[in-house]
């Protein structure tokens, strides 16, 4: 056998197992003729580019006649060493790293990774930043959710769930760009607070975004829940207890789903969500299921979240006012786009050589923040989004390492699917609705 | 514990106290990193340690306060005062949160014992990643300082607490048995951190990498793996690759 020799092309080899046949697609009998006998052993190679695995996923999948037998999984496709790049970039900049883990929740990346640099440094924010960090968290996770079940929907076959859940989420990717200036990748979490306070105009908008989701929301109810097909694809697949979910690390709606009601926000409360009043949905069928019903409504309690955030708003700044960490940023809208504010930069450039200097320093050099190692934990749409952050001392981050919860949910994939027909490992898989950017960082 | 890696951190008083050996050289003080230059700027509450520094690493006393004394009761309880002794070489206690130094021989033992005892339930291993701990000061590597950490963050969902347990190995001898048969969750953690770091978990049922091609060469996340990258010509001005530009440390 030579190495040019093409792997994978069709043709078929003995083995100490039998015969063995590699086929790339074609005619059932123009391959295997009249040889069809004995043992039916097909392993099936899905993905990683496949419009049914949820991203860039690859899945090798061994059946027998239509059930798995064996479901392994193949990751990191997507991976971009996003966690080496931040210990080449300041405290600041690793925002806009982290932002673009899990490309579906950009908030809670910045907010956990804000929250375990503050927890370094020893800084409380100001409170109406810690409220807007709700506020925007909510909204996303309302999106993240519309989208999982968007792209759940569609790998089932349920194409107006696609085109309805896409179009919900665009009216939330609405609003966070108008306050964040971007629909995703935001960067508007930063060390010490936010990047800018809520624009003109976004309170009311998301005023009226409050009173048009419930009826969207209900509508899903009216297309999804009461629809046998819906139902028949979801209930009794994917079937993971609360045992198998924390001997598999799983949290978020599939722990919950399965009847546990660990949810951080409420058991380690952090940004005053012990302050929230909102419940935390459960299911206790631990299948495809119940996920389904638990995140339907974790959209209605985070829409209950929202609102009373609003209702607490009080003006007051949304940086820490120690100027050795907040960016001297003084955002405001030109002509030619969001930039430094002319009153800053007419400051920096002919009013004050100090405060050039200090401008200077902090942008290019960043801040140092003491040494030691954290680990912060937040709710993210998909479970326990953790942050473990190390600093030597310097201006850049020593080590972050992000304990996503799209990695550690996927590796239920196996539990979850092997035993059940190959058009549940599809609905298994869409029920833990990992994001592949997340799980490959 | 003057070699076994990781950084000082401040002693309980949040100062130098404890850091141990007193500023000799070792330390650089301010924000900016200079002293006596008239920088009005620098922020001089904060000590950091210089590559290379003699540095001893403080151990938190007793008591350690909040459930951390109840757990490390509860641990010496279930383990039995010698072998707590040999296993946890020493306890931090730093930012709120709890870190026992764990020697690897007892890793099993003490993670058992964390799982499965009454009064610690620690049911949930939320995360396993690793840390190199590479003295940035020079390019000769002493051989044979446990530069590699592996870290543990375990979650009790009974008493809602959470520890962190370290464990560090040399470059040369980078084995850490595998956490895999009491939590099945630390699978493909595991994986990845001997991806990224090189890091040997002896007992993983099948430790490949996961995130890296197989024929890949090297751990991409040591810190004497390059992070790569090419200059970028912009506007005329040609920008480095991000680990060779400039460095403010």
């Amino acid at each position: 056998m030579t190495t040019t020799q093409d792997p994978y092309a069709a043709g078929s080899r003995e083995t100490t197992e039998g015969r063995v046949y590699t086929v790339t697609g074609g005619d059932w009998d123009q391959t295997f003729g009249t040889d069809l006998t004995g043992e039916e052993r097909l392993v099936v190679n899905m993905g990683p580019q496949h419009p049914s695995t949820h991203g860039v996923l690859r899945l090798i999948l061994d059946l027998e006649g239509e059930t798995v037998t064996k479901a392994r999984v193949t990751i990191g496709y997507l991976h971009t060493g996003i966690e080496k790049n931040t210990e080449y970039r300041n405290w600041t900049q690793g925002t806009t790293f982290v932002t673009r883990m899990d490309y579906l929740a950009p908030l809670f990346n910045e907010a956990g990774y804000c929250m375990a640099v503050e927890k370094l440094l020893g800084i409380e924010i100001p409170q109406r930043a810690a409220t807007i960090r709700v506020l925007v968290m909510e909204i996303n996770r309302i999106a993240s959710h519309l989208v999982g079940l968007a792209t759940g929907g569609m790998e089932l076959g349920a194409l107006t769930a696609m085109t309805n859940g896409f179009r919900e989420r665009e009216l939330c990717l609405d609003l966070l760009e108008e306050i964040t200036g971007l629909r995703m990748n935001h960067a508007y979490i930063r060390p010490g607070g936010l990047a800018q306070d809520l624009p003109p105009g976004a309170v009311e908008s998301i005023r009226e975004w409050l009173t048009v989701m419930p009826k969207r929301l209900a509508e899903y109810h009216k297309l999804l829940t009461g629809q046998p097909i819906w139902q028949r694809r979801l209930k009794d697949v994917g079937y993971l207890d609360v045992t198998g979910c924390v001997a598999l690390g799983i949290t978020g709606p599939i722990l919950r789903a399965a009847g546990l009601p660990w949810d951080l926000r409420k058991v380690e409360p952090y940004l005053g969500y012990e302050t929230y009043d909102f419940e935390v949905p459960t299911a206790d069928t631990s299948d495809a299921w119940g996920r389904y019903l638990v995140r339907m409504a974790e959209m209605q309690e985070s829409l209950k979240i929202v609102a009373q955030a609003l209702d607490r708003l009080e003006p007051g700044p949304v940086m820490v006012e120690d100027k050795k960490v907040a960016w001297p940023a003084q955002l405001s809208l030109g002509a030619d786009g969001m930039g430094n504010s002319l009153e800053h930069v007419q400051h920096i450039m002919a009013g004050s050589m100090e405060s050039l200097i200090h401008h200077f320093k902090l942008v290019t050099e960043g801040f140092r923040v003491p040494a030691g190692q954290v680990y912060v934990p937040v709710e993210s749409p998909r479970g326990e989004l953790g942050y473990h952050v190390v600093s030597d001392g310097s201006t850049r981050p020593w080590r972050v390492h992000v304990r996503d919860p799209s990695f550690v949910n996927l590796q239920a994939t196996a539990a979850m699917s092997e035993g059940s027909m190959i058009a549940d490992v599809i609905a298994a898989i869409a029920s833990i609705d990992p994001v592949m950017g997340g799980v490959d960082r | 514990m003057s070699n076994d890696g990781g950084f000082p951190t401040p002693g309980p008083d949040g100062g130098q106290q404890g850091i141990g050996g007193g500023p000799a050289g070792g330390f650089r003080r301010g924000a900016f990193g200079v002293s006596g230059s008239g920088d009005t700027s620098g922020f001089g509450g904060l000590v950091r340690v210089e590559p290379g520094g003699a540095v001893a690493l403080h151990s938190t006393e007793r008591p350690y306060g909040g459930y951390f004394d109840e757990v490390t009761d509860a641990l010496i309880d279930e383990v039995g005062e010698a072998t707590y002794a040999a296993a946890v070489q020493r306890v931090l206690v730093d930012r709120g949160e709890l870190t026992y130094f764990v020697a690897r021989e007892h890793l099993l033992t003490i993670v058992q014992a964390l799982r499965d005892d009454d009064a610690l339930r620690f049911e949930l291993m939320s995360s396993l990643s690793g840390v190199d701990y590479l003295d940035s000061g020079g390019p000769e590597v002493e051989p044979g300082r446990p530069r590699l950490h592996v870290v543990y963050h375990l979650t009790s969902m009974t008493y809602r607490r959470r520890i962190r347990l370290e464990v560090a190995v040399t470059a040369e001898d980078p084995h850490v048995p595998s956490l895999t048969g009491i939590y099945p969750t630390a699978d493909w953690h595991e994986r990845e951190t001997y991806d990224m770091f090189g890091i040997v978990f002896d007992g993983h049922p099948a430790l490949t990498r996961i995130l890296m091609p197989d024929d890949w060469d090297g751990f991409p996340q040591r810190k004497d793996y390059p992070l790569g990258g090419v200059p970028v010509e912009y506007h005329d001005a040609t920008i480095p690759p991000p680990d060779t530009r400039r460095a403010y440390r």
